[in-house]
C-alpha cells in the first residue's frame, strides 16, 4: 500500500501524492478510506493530471524531486504484491529503486529521462477534447449524445485506456466486465501491450524467485473488500 | 442565434453564435492585433480575408493549433491543449502544476510540496 510507503519514506522527505482519476469523489472515497490514507489523496474528475502528464492508463507513477523536476519518466508500479498474481507486476524492483532514489543511493532513472518521456500527438489531444465533450454532455444528462464522443475519443487514441476504460463507468459499462476483456483482448491481438512499464524496474522471473508471491484467495479478498 | 457551450480544457463558457460556431478569439485568451492573433509573446498571422470579430471555430482552432471537436446538434465545442504545448512542458523537465481537491473539497497544488520528493501516483476505482 502507498500508505505504508508514505510512512516508511516520509521521514526521508517524501510525500506520496495520490490522484484518483474517477468520475466522482464518491467513487474514490472508499479506496482512500480503506487505505487509511494520511498522505494527500486528491480527486481528478476532469482527467486534468492525465492530460498534463499524458497518462494513458492506471496505475501510473511519476517521481518528482525537491525542485519540482520530473526525474523518472512515467511508469507502471505496484508497491504491494497483494494482487500480483493478477497484475503480473512484482513490487521488488520498483520498491528497491524507490528506496534507493529517496536515500540518495541511486539516480531515479538509469536512462535518459527526456528521451524516454512519452509526449502526446495531435490525435491524442483531440481524443482528450472528445472525452471532455462526452463527459460534459453526460454530466448534463445528455448521455445519448455523449456516447458518440467517448467512442470517437477511443478511435482517435486507441492506446488511451484512461479514456477507453475510464469512460466505462460513465457510460454504464462494467469496467471489469466482458467489454473490458474484449477491449484488452482485441488490443493484444493487434500486437499491443496494455501496460508499458519502463525496462529497469519491469517484472522478471528473478523477482518471483527472490520473493515468491502468494496466489490470491478470492474468497478472502471479497470478504475484506466487503467489510 | 443560439447559446453554445465552449469547453476550453477545464473552463466552460457560453457563447452566442449561429448554427455554425464562430468565436471571438478573446474567449480563448487571444487578442487580435495588427500582426495577427496574439497571446502572451506569441502571435500567429491571420489571413486578410478573415473579417474582424468572431472567427469560424474550425478556422480559429487551426490558427492557434488547438485540437477541436464540435457537436453541432448539441451546440457544444471542446478545445484541448495543443500537443506541442504538452510536449514542450513535459520535455522541459518541470513537473506540470495542478490544483485538485481532496475528499473534503480542500484544494492542494503540486507546488505545495516543493522541497520534498513527490511520488505522484495516479489510480482509479475502475
Amino acid at each position: 500500500m502507498w500508505q505504508a510507503i508514505h510512512e516508511e519514506l516520509g521521514p526521508d522527505g517524501v510525500v506520496v501524492l495520490t490522484i484518483a482519476i474517477d468520475r466522482s469523489t464518491d467513487d474514490a472515497r472508499p479506496f482512500i478510506e480503506r487505505a487509511g490514507a494520511t498522505h494527500p489523496s486528491l480527486i481528478d474528475t476532469e482527467h486534468r493530471v492525465a492530460d498534463l502528464y499524458n497518462m494513458v492508463n492506471v496505475p501510473t507513477v511519476v517521481w518528482i524531486d525537491e525542485d519540482g523536476r520530473i526525474v523518472r519518466p512515467q511508469d507502471v508500479h505496484y508497491v504491494s504484491n497483494e494482487i500480483a498474481s493478477i497484475t503480473k507486476f512484482h513490487n521488488r524492483k520498483p520498491l528497491a529503486a524507490l528506496r534507493a532514489w529517496v536515500r540518495g543511493e541511486a539516480p531515479a532513472y538509469p536512462g535518459d529521462v527526456r528521451a524516454d518521456t512519452k509526449v502526446p500527438t495531435e490525435a491524442d489531444q483531440e481524443a482528450r477534447a472528445a472525452f471532455a465533450l462526452g463527459w460534459w454532455l453526460s454530466q448534463q444528462g445528455r448521455d445519448e449524445a455523449a456516447e458518440q464522443w467517448f467512442v470517437r475519443a477511443g478511435e482517435l487514441a486507441p492506446h488511451d485506456f484512461m479514456i477507453r476504460r475510464g469512460s466505462m463507468p460513465i457510460r454504464g459499462i462494467d469496467p471489469a466486465g466482458p467489454a473490458f476483456f474484449q477491449m484488452v483482448g482485441d488490443w493484444a491481438a493487434q500486437g499491443n501491450a496494455y501496460y508499458l512499464p519502463l525496462s529497469d524496474t519491469a517484472t522478471s522471473a528473478d523477482d518471483y524467485e527472490a520473493e515468491p508471491i502468494e496466489e490470491i484467495d478470492f474468497a478472502e479478498l471479497r470478504r475484506r473488500l466487503e467489510t | 442565434m443560439t447559446t453554445w457551450t465552449v469547453i476550453d480544457e477545464q473552463r466552460v463558457q457560453t457563447v452566442e453564435s449561429g448554427d455554425t460556431l464562430s468565436i471571438d478569439p478573446s474567449v480563448l485568451g487571444w487578442e487580435r492585433k495588427p500582426e495577427g492573433l496574439c497571446r502572451d509573446e506569441v502571435c500567429v498571422p491571420i489571413p486578410h480575408t478573415v473579417a474582424p470579430g468572431p472567427i469560424d471555430a474550425a478556422m480559429l482552432a487551426r490558427l492557434i493549433q488547438r485540437p477541436l471537436v464540435i457537436d453541432a446538434a448539441e451546440y457544444v465545442a471542446s478545445f484541448a491543449a495543443p500537443a506541442a504545448e504538452r510536449a514542450n512542458a513535459l520535455l522541459s523537465g518541470t513537473a506540470p502544476d495542478f490544483e485538485l481537491p481532496d475528499v473534503n473539497g480542500l484544494l492542494h497544488s503540486l507546488t505545495d510540496f516543493r522541497g520534498k520528493k513527490v511520488v505522484l501516483y495516479a489510480y482509479a476505482s475502475w
